[in-house]
């Protein structure tokens, strides 16, 4: 909608969603028509558009009303919490321009009459606003088209000429089209035409807001819900581009100190939380946890239930001495119940804007998100999901959902598997059956920007708070609990016994040792003793040899004499 | 700025059903005045001239205009004899005037 070469200028409406749309406003100092069923809300658009101008623009405006008395009208402005009395001083004047019934027709006849009591009144107050609310029934009393057509025609060229923002209201066909055919010059007349739409479906309705024209630049017709809400109209505007998110490198608590470690600190500010699990896994009690940390920092939190009412909330919560009831009364916890089915999910997301816009929170938990994942009557379903997540994203908001999820998540293909591509930190919760119990277990499957640790925690709920236990790895297999315990039982007697084995082993082998040294001695004994013996033998041995020469030389002596001679002659 | 015109004629019978009427229009437009004249005609042919209009302009006074209702010009008002109509258009239906001011077709 910039369009830098005609400048076009705009008339803002206070309607934040719909200045987004349009860039801006209304075309100003041109005719605007509000097309739209009896009940679509034609008159509080145009006279909170009117109110809006006085107060925020300083531009003061009247309302000429054809069909609905004046009193009327204030008082569904009083219900909206919109201070006529005060504006209506200087900025705001009511005119009641309804022909009364019983009046007769005679021959041709124009607006004059109003637009002089108009015009007169405009330039005593100044004003730059002008609405015709349900010209239409202006146009019934005229007799043919031509007619019709022309003092439309005036009517335009007055405004024109006074160069005052005008609204014009007309009430739809009940036809597929927009106006009755011979109102279809409107339309052609008209530099801005919107539409309000009021569909049902199943049950179920939701309104919308549909700017079908928007003369003097490059346009294309846009469409949004809106509801009207306790404050008036509120329409929801174009989704924020993924762009304009804001990054944060500062981490908060998650509520479980065990957790933020895990974490390294937190979620990160502005992020996306994803819990998921199966029904009765403590998701709603982190969440919870989540929203209590962050009221203790100070910091405002929405909390958005779809499932139950606060105080049920509260009082859960509070068995495991998460404690919200301080923060709800000192009014920077703000608690909302919603029935799924209720409303379309259109009006759901309506609803979250307006509270976030009321409240301003910093930190938001909607559980379950998957309240918002049906699929809407105009936008599908992840449509929505990520839509009120980008909101949260630009506006800086953290936003922790949670999610039912029967299965394991790596498993299962599903609608919430798109909502996790947006997450930035995904935790699945789940139950660990193991003989004969039920423990609690909590996995962190994804954490954009942080290292984390991929083990399964034991989540533990007591009535101190909830913590989360490191996780025992036997063999491969995770335990949890009083498995836990009795393996940790196990594990410290079989330590023990082992000790006394080794204890005992070391004995035995001292005793061995023993053993075998009195064995080697006494061998080398028996050794020593055999040498002995040899020697002996040796000994004796030469001294036999050493006998038996001496002896035989003696034997030779006693029989000689003769000893051998050389001659060899025997006597 | 009003003008008050009168115009009495006295009825053969000297019955006098005598019409207060206001005439509001829009400065000369011609629709304005094409209802003017016709008023005075049918005051003058049907009524015996026995009709007080006022003519209000709405141009030259607003306000009297915004209190007074007035969304289109012209308008006639009879403001008396009850009950109070009020005819819009420049009066060229002559019949209809005439029997919603509460007179006859018969010509005088």
């Amino acid at each position: 909608m910039d369009d830098v070469t005609h400048r076009l200028k705009k008339a803002r409406t206070g309607i934040e969603g719909l200045d987004q749309m349009t860039g801006g406003g209304l075309p100003r100092g041109r005719t605007t028509l509000i097309v739209g069923a009896p009940g679509a809300g034609k008159t509080v658009f145009s006279l909170q558009t009117l109110v809006n101008g006085a107060r925020q623009c300083n531009e003061p405006g009247i309302f000429v009303a054809f069909e609905e008395q004046a009193d009327h009208i204030r008082a569904n402005a009083a219900a909206f919490g919109w201070d006529l009395p005060a504006l209506e001083e200087e900025k705001l004047f009511f005119l009641d321009a309804r022909i009364p019934i019983d009046t007769v027709h005679s021959g041709e006849f124009d607006i004059g009459g109003i637009l002089a009591g108009v015009e007169a009144r405009a330039q005593k107050m100044g004003a730059r606003r002008v609405v015709f609310d349900a010209v239409d029934v202006l146009l019934a009393m005229l007799d043919d088209a031509r007619t019709e057509r022309r003092e439309i025609y005036r009517l335009h060229e007055w405004l024109q000429s006074h160069d005052l923002t005008g609204i014009i209201t007309a009430k739809r066909s009940e036809q597929g089209h927009l106006l009755p055919e011979r109102y279809d010059f409107l339309q052609f007349m008209a530099d801005c035409v919107i539409s309000l739409e009021h569909t049902r479906h199943e049950l179920v309705s939701q309104r919308y807001l549909n700017v079908a024209k928007y003369r003097g630049s490059d346009f294309v017709e846009k469409q949004s819900p809106m509801l009207i809400g306790p404050g008036g109209i509120h329409v929801a505007g174009p989704d924020p581009m993924r762009m304009d998110h804001r990054i944060f490198d500062e981490r908060i608590s998650s509520g479980v100190a065990r957790l933020d470690q895990m974490l390294d600190g937190g979620y990160y500010r502005g992020s996306n939380v994803l819990l998921t699990g199966a029904p009765g896994t403590a998701k709603s009690t982190l969440a919870g946890a989540f929203a209590a940390a962050a009221c203790r920092r100070g910091e405002r939190v929405l909390y958005v239930s779809f499932d139950e009412a606060a105080p049920e909330i509260v009082r859960n919560l509070a068995s495991v001495n998460v404690l919200l009831q301080p923060h709800l009364d000192a009014g920077l916890l703000r608690m909302h119940s919603a029935f799924a089915g209720f409303q379309s999910t259109e009006g759901h997301m309506m609803e979250l804007e307006r509270l976030i816009d009321e409240h301003q929170p910093r930190c938001m938990v909607i559980d379950p998100f998957s309240a918002l994942l049906k699929a809407g009557q105009q936008y599908n379903a992840s449509e929505m999901g990520q839509r009120l997540l980008h909101r949260g994203k630009a506006q800086g908001i953290t936003t922790l959902s949670t999610s039912l999820l029967e299965d394991d998540p790596r498993q299962t293909p599903s609608t919430e598997m798109q909502v996790s591509t947006v997450a930035d930190t995904w935790i699945h919760l789940s139950y660990e059956a193991q003989g004969g119990e039920q423990n609690r277990a909590l996995q962190v499957i994804k954490s954009r920007g942080t290292a984390h640790s991929n083990q399964i925690r034991e989540l533990v709920l007591s009535d101190t708070g909830v913590t989360l236990r490191d996780v025992y790895t036997v063999g491969g297999e995770v335990l949890m609990g009083t498995l836990r315990w009795q393996k940790e039982e196990e594990e410290r007697r079989e330590a023990q016994r082992a000790e006394r084995e080794l204890q005992r082993r070391r004995r035995e082998l001292e005793l061995a040792e023993a053993e075998v040294e009195a064995r080697m001695r006494m061998l080398q004994r028996q050794l020593q003793a055999q040498r002995a013996e040899l020697e002996q033998l040796a000994a004796e041995e030469e001294m036999r040899q050493e006998q038996r020469q001496t002896h035989s030389d003696k034997v030779r002596e006693m029989r000689q004499g003769a000893t051998p001679t050389s001659d060899g002659e025997p006597n | 700025m009003t003008l008050m015109e009168e115009a009495t004629t006295t009825t053969s019978a000297g019955e006098q059903k005598h019409l207060m009427l206001r005439l509001y229009v829009a400065g000369q437009a011609p629709n304005s005045r094409r209802a003017h004249d016709n008023l005075m005609n049918i005051c003058r042919e049907y009524f015996d001239g026995n009709c007080q209009v006022e003519v209000v302009d709405v141009f030259a006074s607003p306000q009297q205009a915004l209190d007074d209702g007035i969304v289109i010009t012209p308008t006639l008002v009879k403001v008396a004899p009850n009950p109070r109509v009020r005819i819009v258009g420049d009066l060229s239906a002559t019949e209809k005037v005439v029997l919603t001011l509460g007179g006859r077709m018969k010509r005088k």
